[in-house]
Parts: structure tokens; sequence; C-alpha cells
């Protein structure tokens, strides 16, 4: 007895807001060109619900300093760029990255407490030495991230940067600094669907345009918390797509930084013979962590290795064909 | 579909006979709905009605087990489409490819890696589950023999693959005292497919050619020919059409108890691919959205480990997180003189501190309590990380007798311990550490 299906559809009542990152020449900028992610009004790579507008992207990490605390195989894998910013920036350029995840790290207490004035300079000479739209993240501790990242905003004026992180301590200062100089933020909270939708508020009730705003729900790595960073992406999308403005924003994943911690990828000494080949194994750690953060919803992934980004960026090639 | 108290009441005889033990029929409805009673309870039942409420209560997704020695492989039985609504229950079978065109040796030296790998992650064993063996050569013998050299290998679950009904009976009959899944019945071999993995009472796979209908059409056929245990092939190779192909078949067999595809799946990951990373990322994507089965061409621990550790992720119960043992914990080969820092059981928790820890390069020891697998400040405010707890837990761990000082780091989101803590561990220093573990190497920088 034939059975007939007919294709079942779900009615998505909302749809992820579109941001822009990077302005061109014409948008008062300097990028080659901008990036636009977002815009999806299905769950992802679902085609035959909703086409989607614009494909995931690819930030590739570069730091301000040389990153003595990386794994070996990142170290060797970049070589010479590492002890330079633009340079590092300029090859990841080369190797296929959308956009450039600036780490202005040297800014940590520990780690030099370079200021403002450094950080600007890092800044302009990074925007200066590729086309690509960048993001500028701070070295993670609050009152360093106020500052050096009110320089960034500055320094980029005109730009369409995004500054990460924002979160609940210090979104003012951040918010502040984007109306300010028209740059984007990165809104990040601790894995928790409310916390996100509650910081996107705050943020909104300064006056920030939804449209400037990304979501960074906190990334474990696989092995480290990946499923608890799945469902809530998973969660927050199926907000998104049933109308909940407030979790509309898109979602950016700090993958590379997550998946370098994991034991897995760092090191190989005293490790199961089991785990396998030390570079396939941890190239495939960061890229695994990337693709299933990708089917969650991600819009745009962090990364370290060159390996990866071209593995990445061909599974998005595939994800987004057909 | 689960039937509600109303729509089983109206199938009940409705006599309030009270014979059931409820005083009326709506009550005992009421009660067989939330799965509290047995329908056998009802003297006055009729047959018709025992039917449909049997039919109601099956699973959406049948239950489908490949099997093989002391190995076993069961699939299926998923009740929700996202992990969070509830959880995925039954993880996929992760397989492995070898053709009987490759030489009797290599099919035993992989047979036998296979069955012997084995790691553990998080105090759980993660291992492969069993070897996919092609007909490639199209022969009846070549496949036999293969067949034969796998199972006296390694006698792993098998999924034996063949268009050929008559080849895939003389690799059915080596194979016998294990349950093999058949693979594939097709539009055109399907009535001898069926026969074949009838008379081995074995579970039979349909491999469709994009269309889910005709998919659908296939699995009546074989059900009608006597084969209960199905497995769905939508026939497609691309990652996103595979995607849309198995989440179409879960909405359907979930939300619209469409029986006809109310079965597991299986994903062939290397088909397509163009290198082993790319496999992985197929088998990624598999083990998140909806294979029941999945089939790899490459065997590289490399590749296998980190999907074992995606698929342990994936199918942990949201509701019930993955603890790791109280106990010491050394990191980066801790001396007596190495600090002390005590955190909770819940895995996360643990990952976090620890891997911090070890990032920072830093040794150290980790004392983690016994706190029902909670976070620490879930389980401070449940009362089960409190100073005794922490107290009892250096106590019995002997952490004293292995450092040469007495300084013991809290985490900084409880320090209100502090106080309590110290007099229940006279002559220990307690120090606040950082609230996040993030702040955790900075701090033991200077941590003295």
């Amino acid at each position: 007895m034939p059975v007939t299906i007919a294709t079942p559809k779900e009615k998505w009542t909302g749809r992820v807001r579109e941001v822009t990152l990077g302005a061109t020449a014409a948008e008062g900028g300097t990028r080659r060109q901008k990036v636009v992610v977002g815009g999806e009004g299905t769950l992802p790579f679902l085609h035959f619900e909703a086409p989607a507008p614009h494909r995931p992207v690819i930030a590739v990490e570069v730091q301000d300093r040389y990153p003595a605390d990386w794994s070996p195989l990142l170290l060797e894998a970049w070589g010479d760029v590492l002890e330079s910013p633009t340079a590092w920036a300029a090859k990841a350029e080369a190797l296929g990255a959308d956009l450039i995840a600036l780490s202005l790290k040297s800014a940590s207490p520990e780690g030099g407490n370079t200021g403002s004035a450094e950080a600007q300079a890092t800044v302009r000479a990074v925007l200066e030495a590729v086309g690509l739209p960048l993001i500028v993240y701070g070295p993670g501790q609050a009152e360093k991230d106020n500052e050096v990242l009110v320089a960034a905003a500055e320094a980029a004026k005109g730009e369409r940067i995004a500054l990460g992180n924002c979160e609940d301590k210090n979104y003012r200062t951040i918010v502040a600094a984007a109306l300010a100089h028209g740059q984007l933020v990165i809104a990040r909270t601790p894995i928790d669907v409310n916390l996100a939708k509650q910081l996107n508020i705050l943020i909104g009730d300064m006056r920030l345009d939804p449209d400037r705003i990304l979501m960074d729900p906190t990334t474990g790595a696989l092995g480290y918390g990946l499923e608890y960073t799945y469902s809530v992406m998973e969660r927050l999308r199926l907000a998104a797509l049933t109308g909940d403005s407030m979790t509309q924003m898109p979602m950016i994943c700090t993958v590379g930084e997550e998946a370098w911690r994991a034991k897995e990828a760092k090191v190989n000494t005293g490790v199961p013979a089991a785990w396998g080949d030390w570079h396939e194994r941890s190239v495939l750690w960061e890229v695994l962590t990337a693709t299933t953060l990708i089917e969650a919803g991600a819009d745009i992934v962090v990364l370290r290795h060159p390996e990866s980004v071209a593995h990445v960026r061909q599974a998005i090639d595939r994800l987004m064909a057909g | 579909m689960a039937l509600s108290g109303l729509e089983i009441y109206k199938l009940l005889p409705r006599t309030n006979c009270k014979k059931c033990g409820y005083p009326t029929c709506l009550a005992f409805a009421m009660k067989l709905a939330a799965k509290q009673a047995e329908l056998s309870a009802c003297p006055d039942v009729s047959a018709e009605t025992q039917a449909k409420l049997e039919a109601a209560s099956a699973p959406p997704i049948r239950l489908i087990t490949v099997a093989a020695g002391d190995r076993k492989v069961d699939v299926g039985n998923e009740t929700v489409l996202f992990r969070h609504e509830k959880t995925f229950f039954h993880q996929p079978g992760l397989f492995v490819r070898v053709r009987d065109t490759q030489s009797t040796a290599e099919v035993q030296s992989l047979a036998k890696e296979v069955a012997g790998y084995n790691v553990e992650r998080v105090g759980m064993p993660l291992a492969a589950d069993g070897l996919a063996i092609e007909n490639a050569s199209g022969q009846a013998g070549p496949f036999a023999e293969a067949v034969a050299a796998a199972h006296a290998a390694g006698n792993l679950p098998l999924i034996l693959i063949s268009e050929n009904p008559a080849n895939m009976k003389a690799a059915l009959e080596k194979a016998s005292g294990t349950r093999p899944l058949v693979y594939a019945a097709t539009e055109a071999n399907w009535k001898e497919m069926a026969a074949a993995a009838h008379a081995a009472k074995a579970p039979l796979a349909v491999r469709g050619t994009g269309d889910l209908s005709a998919l659908a059409t296939l699995a009546e056929s074989v059900k009608g020919a006597g084969v209960e245990d199905i497995v769905l092939d939508p026939g497609e190779s691309s990652l996103p059409a595979t995607l849309s192909a198995l989440t179409q078949l879960r909405r359907l067999a979930l939300k619209q108890n469409l029986r006809a595809v109310g079965y597991p799946t299986i994903v062939f990951a290397g088909e397509g691919a163009e290198s082993p990373v790319a496999e992985a990322i197929a088998a990624a994507q598999a083990i998140a959205k909806y294979a029941g089965f999945i089939v790899l061409d490459h065997w590289a621990a490399s590749e296998v480990y980190p999907l074992l550790t995606l698929r342990q992720n994936i199918f942990t119960d949201p509701q019930k997180p993955i603890q790791v043992s109280p106990g010491i914990y050394e990191i980066n080969n801790p001396k007596p003189e190495s600090p002390l820092l005590v955190t909770t059981n819940f895995s996360l928790t643990y990952f976090s501190v620890a891997g911090e820890v070890e990032g920072a390069g830093m040794p150290g020891w980790l004392l983690v309590c016994d706190a029902e697998g909670m976070s620490v400040l879930t389980a401070w405010a449940a009362g089960k990380f409190d100073a005794e707890r922490i107290a009892k837990a250096v106590k019995t761990t002997g952490i004293g007798d292995k450092i040469s000082h007495k300084k013991l780091v809290l985490p900084g989101a409880v320090a209100t311990l502090s106080g309590e803590l110290e007099e229940e561990l006279p002559g220990w220093e307690i120090r606040v550490g950082p609230r996040e573990a993030i702040d955790i190497p900075a701090y033991l920088k200077v941590w003295k």
C-alpha cells in the first residue's frame, strides 16, 4: 500500500536579525568588504523549510603578543607571524578568514599590562594590514577590558567593529563606546538562555540598535561541556524562530580558545594510545566543536588552527549547497 | 502517540463496575494514561480496545537491536527532536566498513582493532560498536568468507551490505548465532531480501533514493512480508540533504506518529567525503541529528576518539549531569608544596577547574567533594557543599598527608564558608580563591 508523505514543515514566526560587521569606503569605513551574518528563518541548514540568506563565517584569532601559552602545534602551524599581529592577521586573511578576531592579550595585568595607547596603535595597524572586518577582544579582565575596548572603539571609528566581551559587569561602558563610535557589541553570558535574554534587554535599554548585538552563549569544547552550549544554542534559536525578539541576535562561539584548552588538543605526553595521532586529533577537536555548534546555530566561529579554518570552510560550503 | 485519559475513557466499557479497583472508569482511564495502572485490571474490556491501546502505547520509533556475542547495539525508542526537551536515549552505533575484496588478514586485523578499542572518559568506557562488511566483489563466496573471518576474529555486531539476496543468504549463514543488520532492501530486491532477513530473524534496512514517500512505501512492503525490525536509509549523501531527510523522518515519527517511518536510520558518513576529516564532520552531524547507525570508512583512533566523545556529550541526559568521582585529583604532577584547591563533583565544574589549573601549567592538588553532582553555588544552596562535607573530604582522602602545608583554597563563590571550615579543620588555613575558574591561573601565580 503506497504511503504518501507531505513534507513536514514547521511554520516559524520569527527570524534571526541580520548583523553587518565592517564598513566599506561607501559606508564610511575602510574595509574591502563587509560581512553580514544572521537572517535565518529556520533551524540550521533545513533548506526545505527556508533558504539560509547568509553563510556562517569564520573569524581567525590573532593576538597582540606572542602566544607563548599556546599548544606547540599552533605555534608550529603559524610560525614567525605570531610575533606580529599585522603579519598574523595578513596570513589569516590569506588563509581564507572572513573576519579577524584581534585579542588584546598584552593588556592583561599579568601579560604586559599595556594600555589604551598600545591598543589603539595595534587596532589601527591591523585595520591597515587587512581588508577584513574586525572583532576586538579585551584581555578578559573587566577593568582592562573597559580601558582597551573603549580605546579600540575610538581608534576604529566608522569601521563597524565588534567589541568583546560585553558582560553583565561591564556592559554599560562597552555599550557606551559602541554607541559613541558606531561599533557592535558581543554580549556574552554563561550558558544560560535567560541570562542571554536579560543582557540583550539591558543593552537594548541603553538604546543600542539590536542590529548591533551579537550573542556569545559561552562555548564548551568537545568533551568539556559542549552539550550545554549545544542545547542552550538550540533553545535560543528555537526561541528566536518562535518570535522572542530578545533572542534573535546572531550567535558567535569562541571555539578555538576552548578547543585548544582541552587536554586532548594541548598536550601529547602521558595520554592514552587510544587518543590517536596528536595533530589529527587536535585539529579534529577544534573542527568538530565548530561544526557541531554551527549546526546548533552558530553564525560566527572563532578558530585558531589554519587547517581547522580550511576544514570548517569546506563543511560550511557543503552545508550551504543544496 | 500516547492517548489522553479522556480518549482512553471513551474506549472503556463505562460501566463504573469498580472491578478494576478504581471507583469509576474515568478514574481508571486517568491512571492508565499516567501509566500507573494496567489495562488487564479491567475484565470487560473489548479486544478492539485492547488492540487500540496497545498500538497507541507502542514507541513512535521502534527499538532495533543488532548483536553478537556479549555486545549489543540498541537504537531507536527516541521521543524528542531536541535533547533539552527530555534526553536522547540510545546513542547511534558506530560501525567501520570493510569490503570483501580486502584480504582475510586485513578483515581480521581490522575486526580485532575495532573489537579491542576501549578508552575511558569521565569514568565511562568508550568503544566502537561493530563492522559493516560490504559485498564489493558481487560474489557470494568472498562475502561469506569475509563475514566468517570477521566473526571469528572479533565477534562484533555486523552490518551486512549487499543488494544480492543470494549472497546475503550465504553471508547470513556465516553470521548465524548473531543478530546482524541486513542492508539493504530496495525497490528491486525487497521481496527476496525480506525473505532472507525474515528467515534469519535479522533486522532489515530499506534504502530509498531521496523520496520519503517511496521509502515509507518500501518499509510498509517489507513489513507486510513479515519483517518487523526495520532501519531506514533515505539514500542521501550530501550533508544538508541527509540532515533534512533525517529531521523530516524524526518529525514524521514523533509529531505525526507515522508508523511507516517509525524506525531508526542509518548514515554512511564516508560516502562522498573527500577526507577523513570530512567523514568525521558527517559522522558528527549524524550523531547530533538523528542517526541510529553510522558507518565510517576510516579507522583511526584520532578520528574515532573525538566522535565517541561527541556521542557521549550529546547523549548525556540533561537532567542527570555526569559526575566525576569524589577524591583527590593530581594535576601537572603536584609536589607536597603545591597548592590545594577544593571544588564539587559536577563534571562541568570539575572540568572547568581542572582545565584552568592544567592550562596554567602549574602543579596542583584538586580535592573533589561529593556534592551529588551539583555545581558550587547550586550545591552550596542545597546544603550539599558545606564546611562539614568539605572537612569530611579532607579527612577521608588523607590529603593532609600528601602535602607539606595546611592551606586549602575555597571557591570564591562560597567564601562565606571559610570561618566555619576553619572551625571544622583546626590547624588549617582556609583561603578564598577566585569566583570564576578562568581567574585561577592568575591566582595560582601569586599563591604562596
